[in-house]
């Protein structure tokens, strides 16, 4: 975001509404990613209702366990939270520290994830066993790529966060993984709720 | 972006962070889809003219077993691909990618977009869709043929009809759609947030309120649809069954569906719908943006109303929203319900209605110039006149019931739509082409193109009103003939046939005018067209970063001999007071 001396002319990035741009661009995106989950939590809501009958969810699904990714989830949020704090008060290494931390967490979390598949898959609950089959795959899985996307800005944005090249005047990025990464907590949230325990 | 003047290998000429370069990619991009699909138009035309014929070339080449007589599934598949690539690869690439990427960073005074490698791949990732959509045809069993709304339980099924084809179609068209989103990201911001000094929401040209409007849509809809495809691609791929109902004989033991089953074809219909209708907003806002601009500047007048046209469009922007079920008429939905739809649907023409009369008065008692841009501005405002009175008949829940998937329908399209953004198209190049290139083009040849296309793309859509009027004639058979009661029709196919192929001709004009002017037409002026929105007051072509001093904006857009603008009757928009 340097400036050269004779271009631009126009400085990128006027700020006409006051919020900086690139946290503007995220909130935009995300308004996007919910219409994108509205319509999968959507469908499988329309399919349920259709649907004769419905299998109990705790009969197929591992809900203890998924239980536990939801807390190991909320704690990441926490972590980052406390990131971006650290980041804010011009302590790098302690940023970069928990924002290592909140992407491993990410990493328990998909790991668990993938168990949780595994072992359904061998009890031979597959995607198309049943709806509830389809929508648990489906709906985790995509929610799942956005884990991993979530992962690797984290691991990006560390490296910035930890090498100094990031400052003070970007804190938009930190935060704006921030913003993305408690996006993909709330959704997981909502996902385990009408999931599992309705 | 931190360095704007080092040496340009050619990896980062093609993979260019520059607005206007990529605005360039895209075009060639979309002008190479609207090729394309337009033969496949012109096939459809051509079989449907002369069915039981030999197909001329094609016929010698592929259909050796039937005499050289296009099969009736290449047909589904020519009419599927011909929509699916008309609106993702060749309106949205130009009207949206090119015009977008080239207007709105130039008209509102910024140095690029807001996130300019963002914006790269949004174009890489379109060129991706179409590299699947082109594999598509090559996979055993061709291309998807079940239309471009792909309606399940059929389009759900992986070895009904066609193969592998209409998976690559749903994962192409999720790439075309994932690059609009990336874009619209940009437009948004970009529009919020990069204006130069002076240039308020109420001053910014009406391109840029029509690109506005259409991210907007994008953002919103694109994701639903794209929701849609994954979940009928899993269907097809993964033994889902998420619109796959049953039972019935196809689910029964041993059907094709067999062991697939519970999920709700109609649940695709509203998903699609549901950004189906605002789609055909999200293409022609940017054309009508573009008129109001076009008509303002070529009668050397105010836009009429600039500010109700603005909120009428922001009014649409809303309503498209909520009425996707006037497409659902015929799929058992409540009449009440229906009712409902043919009500919002209705309303939409009071916003249409108001800015339609804006542009009608903009024009009037104007000194008008007849420039190519200008007559496909005309023809955008004709068109597009005759395509909305014509949907309010299909608004109607009763009437359209009658004239459902009848070739009504599919005139009545093609003119809303499709013939406004193809005129729509042409004016933004004519337009834009100095600016972009560093050319003219051939005033008197563009003139010829206008007017030989509106009398034959008029007379082409004219008569599928006609002959879809009576209720009679549906748009998805490939031979009318096997139909006694469509006999009296065969006459006003084959004219229909012919004026199609006429149409197709007049385009070679355009295309020879185009390439010749990039090599060798005459050098541009920085504002021919003595226009006052900020792209004319960037050099031509406008450098990197654009502007060398940033400007600053005094007024409104067009505000041709208003009383400030003294002897010489315009300003630019950065220019002071007289
Ligand atoms: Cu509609």
């Amino acid at each position: 975001m340097t400036q050269s001396s004779t271009y631009p002319a126009t400085p990128h990035g006027v700020l006409n509404t006051g919020v900086n741009t690139g946290k503007l661009g995220m909130w935009v995106f995300l308004a996007s990613e919910i219409m994108f989950f509205t319509a999968l939590i959507g469908s499988y809501i329309v399919l349920r209702l259709g649907a004769d009958s419905w299998p109990v969810p705790g009969d197929y699904l591992a809900v203890p366990v998924l239980a536990v990714n939801t807390f190991v989830l909320i704690t990441s949020s926490v972590t980052m939270v406390k990131a971006v704090q650290a980041f804010d008060a011009g302590d790098n290494d302690r940023s970069a520290r928990l924002l290592l931390l909140t992407a491993l967490l990410g990493c328990v979390f998909l790991t668990i994830k993938l168990w949780d598949y595994n072992h359904m898959i061998h009890n031979e609950f597959k995607i198309n066993t049943n709806l509830l089959g389809s929508i648990y795959y489906f709906l985790t899985g995509f929610h799942g790529l956005h884990v991993l996307g979530g992962v690797i800005s984290l691991l990006v944005i560390r490296s910035g966060v930890k090498s100094g090249k990031l400052l003070g005047g970007q804190h938009f990025r930190v935060e704006g993984v921030g913003l993305y990464w408690h996006f993909v907590d709330l959704i997981w949230i909502v996902l385990f709720a009408i999931l599992c325990l309705v | 972006m931190s360095d704007h003047h080092a040496p340009q290998s050619l990896l980062s000429r093609v993979f260019s962070t520059d607005h206007k370069v990529i605005a360039r990619q895209y075009l060639y991009l979309g002008l190479v889809g609207l090729l394309v699909a337009g033969l496949f138009a012109l096939m459809i035309r051509w079989q449907l003219a002369y069915p039981g014929d030999a197909f001329p070339i094609l016929g010698n080449l592929f259909w050796g077993e039937t005499n050289g007589v296009m099969p009736p599934e290449f047909y589904n598949m020519l009419f599927t691909m011909h929509g699916a690539m008309m609106v993702f690869f060749a309106i949205t690439p130009i009207v949206i990618g090119a015009f977008g990427n080239f207007a709105i960073p130039l008209q509102l005074g910024a140095d690029d977009m807001a996130f300019p490698v963002v914006n790269m791949l949004s174009f890489w990732v379109m060129f991706l869709g179409a590299v699947i959509m082109t594999i598509s045809f090559f996979v055993p069993g061709g291309a998807a043929g079940g239309g471009w709304t792909a309606y399940p339980p059929l389009s759900g099924v992986a070895n009904y009809g066609v193969g592998h084809g209409a998976s690559l179609w749903l994962l192409g068209i999720a790439f075309a759609g994932t690059s609009s989103l990336l874009g619209a990201v940009n437009y948004v911001v970009t529009t919020l947030n990069m204006r130069c000094a002076g240039m308020t929401l109420m001053r910014m040209p009406l391109a840029v309120w029509g690109l506005f409007c259409t991210s907007v849509l994008n953002l919103l809809w694109v994701p639903v649809v794209a929701a849609a495809l994954f979940m009928m691609f899993m269907d097809r791929t993964a033994g889902t069954a998420f619109f796959l109902a049953g039972p019935g004989s196809l689910f029964a033991e041993g059907g094709a569906l067999a062991g697939q089953s519970g999920g709700q074809p109609l649940l695709f219909q509203h998903l699609f719908w549901g950004f189906g209708h605002p789609e055909v907003y999200i293409l022609i806002f940017p054309v009508w943006g573009l008129v109001g601009d076009l008509l303002s500047t070529f009668s050397r007048k105010p836009a009429f109303g600039y500010k109700a046209t603005v909120l009428s469009m922001i009014t649409i922007l809303f309503l498209s929203q909520i009425v996707w079920g006037h497409h659902m008429f015929t799929s058992g939905m409540s009449p009440l319900l229906g009712t409902a739809f043919t009500f919002l649907t209705i309303t939409i023409s009071v916003p249409t209605a108001i800015f339609f009369l804006n542009w009608l008065c903009t024009i009037w008692r104007g000194s008008l110039r007849f420039t190519p841009p200008m007559l496909f501005a005309l023809g955008v405002v004709f068109v597009f006149g005759i395509g909305g009175l014509t949907g309010l008949f299909l608004a109607l829940q009763a009437l359209d019931i009658w004239l459902h998937d009848t070739y009504f329908v599919v005139g009545h399209f093609h003119f809303t739509l499709a013939a406004s953004v193809f005129f729509g198209t042409f004016a933004g190049v004519y337009y834009w082409f100095p600016k972009m290139f560093g050319k003219r083009m051939n005033q008197s040849l563009g003139k010829w193109h206008f007017y030989l296309s509106f009398v034959s793309l008029t007379f082409v859509f004219f008569m599928m009103m006609y002959i879809g009027a009576t209720g009679a004639h549906p748009r998805r058979i490939a031979d009318p003939t096997v139909y006694n009661f469509l006999g009296p029709f065969q006459d006003a196919n084959v004219l229909i046939g012919w004026g199609a192929q006429f149409l197709g001709v007049v385009q070679l004009i355009f295309v020879w005018n185009f390439f010749t002017s990039i090599r060798s037409g005459e050098p541009a002026s920085d504002n021919p067209w003595e226009a006052s929105s900020l792209e004319w007051v960037a050099p031509t072509p406008p450098p990197h970063g654009n502007f060398p001093v940033a400007p600053t904006v005094h007024r409104g857009p067009h505000e041709y001999n208003a009383p400030e603008t003294g002897e010489r009757g315009w300003l630019t928009q950065a220019e002071p007071s007289a």
